[in-house]
């Protein structure tokens, strides 16, 4: 049995919609009848087309928010079309900036709970089920909603596969974004973008991360390095974004980014169970750690048991002179 | 500038964690410790309110069996004083339940400009209260923020993105959740450690909050069906490191034909 309706929260920048948001709409379109997708922008006409290819049969849009941060007016405006008698069964986003400001508000705007960092989602009977990995990826938790509906869920990226379903253009329809009031007044006021060369920890085919390990932030010089000599994507552990080493938007684990690239590559990084759910999924993982019993071995393809301070510039050589 | 700081003390992340195997919950009856998430953000109100020339910070915390020694670390980093939600009906609360129980402490700190939380807890990581709570106070909020200034009654805050960061603009009172390793938090002084003993904690029931149902198992919009073990990855070789490891990676990684 499937769903009857499910409304997935959709992302884009530059006119391409984000690959989360893809991935969720092929995943969900196996388990409602009718998938719709809600956008916040200006260019709705733009991304119908890639919505539609997906699965989306209609896209809800709030059109340009003006500088307001998305999470008020876009809680806000799902809200009004909820309670219009326009409900779905469930209303799913990405676990993302934007996914969970909007998914908090509305949250508490509806009265429903949100389940949040999901991996999968099935159907049983007419109840959604979501599944949440917990200790590092090591247990899988299953959980389903008791209360009435919309149910909100917080997906984490590259849980699914983005494939395309072949359909026509989405449906545009305008949709009113309530006044917000007081709770509306945070603004952007000017944007910062911080040029960083290759690709994104996302997208990338080889991702770099360096830990603690390193012993001092002035080292992370040689994951960047390595990183740019393999067209890879650095990335860090949670202890050296604590340690203010790097920004928060590098790091890989539970409250950071998910990645599965071709290679990981783990450097002075010990496998906390919180850095472990970010990156196990990774198809080849090689770790460097001078303790010989750090958890990270026993994920690793490739394990070296080494000062990270030795290895990592005889890599860099070795790869440079190729 | 009075500054609450919302505050959660949990297992020792060093302890490995479990589950209850009869209420399917994260079992968190051992002593628990500050979230360290959270030191960011109580640093971060110190030296707001040390700029701002006066005021306090109000810690607001919920958590079982009476437990204060992660509010008492951040008293003894300079907080004020502390409000403990602490009741066995908030056993089973989901993080809708906590950010009403959370909110309904925040109303009752008296001239709040400013609200300041971490951008998840280390241990339940929805990564949602934040926003619940500053819908039900109906407060403007500013997630991810890595800097906060302060200028008359608006709040400039730099917000991690995606790509680097937007400077935001918010009114105030506001909630703001902190990204963690912006601000060095202190360590808490031998002086502020025995001043922290006398600071005062206001602990409240659910009843004391006027939330009898909405909280606990009874207030819960979901339940746990099952759980499994998530299938083990195989490890594959581990060498000592001889000097000549970097060429296994390098024939590691031509294998994957990746260079």
């Amino acid at each position: 049995m499937a769903l009857s309706k499910i409304w997935v929260l959709a992302e884009a920048s530059d006119g391409k919609v984000a690959t989360t948001t893809l991935e969720i709409l092929t995943k969900v379109r196996e388990l409602a009848g009718t998938v719709e997708a809600i956008y916040a922008g200006g260019d709705a006409d733009a991304v119908a087309a890639q919505l539609g290819e997906y699965g989306a049969s209609k896209v809800y849009t709030t059109g340009d928010l003006a500088g307001a941060l998305p999470g008020v007016p876009v809680a806000n405006a799902i809200a009004a079309l909820v309670e219009g008698g326009n409900a779905p069964d469930a209303i799913i986003a990405a676990t993302s900036y934007v996914g969970r400001d909007i998914a908090g508000r509305l949250s508490a705007k509806l009265d429903r709970t949100v389940i949040t960092n999901n991996v999968d989602l099935e159907v049983d009977g007419d109840k959604l089920v979501t599944t949440e990995p917990v200790f590092g990826g090591s247990t899988n938790v299953k959980t389903t909603f008791t209360a009435a509906g919309p149910h909100l869920v917080l997906v984490r990226p590259k849980s699914f596969a983005a494939e395309s379903a072949g359909g026509a253009a989405a449906a545009v329809e305008t949709i009113a974004v309530p006044d917000s009031g007081k709770s509306g007044g945070a603004v952007i006021t000017n944007r910062h973008v911080e040029e960083r060369e290759g690709p994104s920890l996302d997208e990338a085919a080889i991702v770099v991360s360096g830990g603690r390990g390193l012993g001092e932030a002035t080292s992370f010089v040689m994951v960047e390095d390595l990183a740019k000599l393999l067209a890879a994507a650095p990335g860090a552990s949670r202890a050296i974004v604590d340690a203010g080493w790097v920004p928060y938007s590098y790091q890989v684990g539970q409250t950071g980014k998910v990645v599965k690239p071709t290679v990981y590559i783990a450097a002075g990084i010990s496998g906390a169970t919180q850095h472990m759910v970010g990156m196990k999924g990774s198809k080849n993982i090689i770790a460097i750690n001078k303790d010989a019993e750090a958890p990270i071995f026993s994920v690793s393809d490739l394990g070296i048991v080494g000062d990270v301070h030795k290895i990592l510039p005889q890599l860099i050589e070795a790869l440079k002179a190729r | 500038m009075n500054v609450v700081v919302c505050v959660k003390q949990i297992p020792d992340p060093a302890d490995p964690g479990a589950l209850d195997p009869t209420t399917k919950t994260l079992k968190r009856d051992g002593k628990l410790i500050l979230d360290e998430s959270d030191s960011y953000g109580v640093e971060m109100a110190l030296q707001l309110v040390t700029a701002a020339g006066g005021g306090e910070v109000t810690l607001v915390s919920m958590a079982p069996n009476g437990e204060v020694s992660g509010l008492r670390t951040a008293l003894a980093m300079g907080a004020a004083k502390a409000i403990l939600v602490s009741d066995d009906a908030l056993a089973g609360t989901d993080a809708l339940g906590t950010a009403k129980v959370l909110a309904k402490a925040i109303a009752r700190v008296e001239g709040a400009d400013l609200v300041l939380t971490a951008t998840e807890s280390s241990d339940g990581y929805t990564g949602t209260v934040p926003e619940q709570i500053a819908g039900l106070l109906d407060l403007p909020s500013v997630t991810f923020a890595k800097q906060i200034e302060i200028n008359g009654s608006t709040l400039k805050v730099q917000r991690q993105t995606e790509d680097g960061f937007d400077d935001v603009e918010c009114p105030m009172p506001a909630l703001v959740s902190v990204t963690a390793g912006v601000v060095e938090p202190r360590y808490p002084s031998f002086k502020g450690i025995m001043a922290a003993k006398s600071k005062p904690v206001d602990t409240l029931t659910v009843a004391d909050l006027g939330l009898e149902g909405q909280v606990g198992w009874a207030g819960a919009g979901q339940q746990i069906v099952a759980i499994e073990e998530a299938p083990a990855r195989e490890s594959g070789e581990v060498i000592e490191d001889d000097g000549t490891a970097f060429e296994k990676i390098v024939a590691f990684l031509d294998n994957l034909k990746v260079l």
